[in-house]
């Protein structure tokens, strides 16, 4: 088989699909987390710890334990615990999966915390609307990367 | 060739015969008792001064209350509750064939308060309706549910298993999520159950009084800020017909009180 008079397409082939990988689809969307979403200032950790143990913002600790949080009672244990989350993820990788952890299980029951594609039914008030806005997914990732492991 | 096709088709035929014509779902379920913590379970035992035990009360005397343009209450057509009640109320929905599909208990005692005592439909939350039913469903106490999902069930058990299994809401979580993937886990201080329709209506310790089931499924699905169906509409009461079916084996308790 001549190889050599493919080589050009099979390359180009490749490359498609590096680009596609390189940028996590749900659904036929695009999700670009490598970098802060726009429109954000530079991400506060002291904010972002407020937006996560806020009940009604990303009311992480249902689901997760935090140990440096052990002055709020009854963290949850339905997820992981994220000790060590600043260590263990790079901070694509911590903002892909607050926007959209269906990328990377479409089983989870985590939320999608910024995005608003595939949901159902939801509740007037919030129809159309994502749970945390672009600049608190930027803060809540700028304090789970300060959990580092010790 | 041709023998081999007949042979084939066969072990085919007997294989599918000896298949059940519904695989048991394999969860092992617990009833919301079992992850009540000791202090909530003692209220629920209490048989002298238990908070569920008013309400059961206030619908033991409601049965013999005259209402309605009949005249009548409940006990004229029913003198003997214990009797006449047992198992009754755990076989419901049920079919109906007047309105061609599920009826809930809830439906039927204003029905029959309609159709029998010409009085007025008590509404879905109300203290008396919830009441009655209470006292209907403690005369099945200890009793399994009797819920059949075949012939003209089947559509509405699908429609209630569907809904259980779909994800809802901003949060996009299914009941499934809770209540069967990750029961027995901490959410908050709180041990997921198995959410089941056991001990319904149930005394709810915030609440403070009974709660119904449909009442109950309105406020999960807000809290995943989902757009809740009403109280006994049809999705809620092919819910309640999964729900039942897929706990039957989980035994009526009634008083019941839960968190």
């Amino acid at each position: 088989m001549p190889v050599h008079r493919y080589a050009p397409l099979l390359c180009a082939a490749f490359f498609l699909l590096f680009v596609i990988a390189a940028t996590q689809t749900f659904a036929g969307e695009q999700l670009n987390a490598d970098q802060p979403l726009a429109g954000t200032k530079s991400g506060d950790a002291k904010a972002g710890k407020n937006v996560f143990i806020h009940r009604k913002k990303g009311n992480c600790l249902a689901c997760h334990v935090v140990t440096s949080l052990d002055y709020i009672l009854f963290h949850g244990e339905v997820g992981p615990p994220l000790d060590g989350v600043g260590s263990n993820l790079s901070e694509a990788e911590i903002r892909l999966q607050v926007m959209d952890p269906r990328i990377n299980n479409p089983d989870t029951i985590m939320p999608p915390y910024h995005r608003t594609e595939g949901l159902n039914r939801v509740l007037v008030k919030y129809k159309d609307k994502t749970i945390l806005s672009a600049q608190q997914v930027e803060d809540i990732v700028a304090y789970l990367k300060t959990l580092k492991d010790e | 060739m041709h023998a081999l096709m007949k042979s084939a088709a066969t072990i085919l035929t007997i294989l599918a015969l000896l298949t059940p014509a519904r695989a048991d779902e394999g969860e092992k379920l617990k009833s919301g008792y079992d992850y009540a913590v000791p202090a909530t379970q003692a209220f629920q035992d209490d048989d002298f001064a238990g908070p569920a035990l008013v309400f059961l009360e206030d619908g033991e005397a409601a049965w013999s209350k005259v209402d309605g343009s009949q005249g009548k209450s409940c006990a004229s057509c029913h003198p003997d509750p214990a009797v006449e009640m047992k198992g009754v109320g755990s076989a419901y929905p049920k079919y109906d064939a007047a309105s061609k599909k599920p009826i809930s208990l809830l439906q039927k005692i204003n029905r029959e308060r309609k159709d029998r005592m010409g009085a007025k439909a008590w509404s879905w939350s109300s203290p008396s309706l919830l009441g009655i039913s209470a006292f209907i469903m403690a005369q099945s106490q200890g009793m399994t549910f009797d819920i059949n999902i075949d012939g003209p069930m089947e559509p509405f058990f699908n429609k209630g298993k569907k809904l259980y299994n779909t994800r809802n809401g901003q949060l996009n979580m299914a009941c499934k999520h809770c209540h069967s993937d990750y029961a027995d886990n901490l959410l908050r201080g709180n041990v997921l159950s198995n959410g089941l329709a056991n001990g319904f209506p149930t005394y709810r310790l915030g609440a403070q009084k009974l709660v119904s089931l449909h009442t109950r499924f309105r406020g999960c699905e807000k809290r995943l800020r989902a757009q809740p169906f009403k109280l006994q509409s049809d999705e809620y009461v092919n819910l309640e017909l999964f729900l039942k079916w897929r706990g039957r084996n989980i035994v009526v308790e009634m008083p019941s009180v839960r968190l």
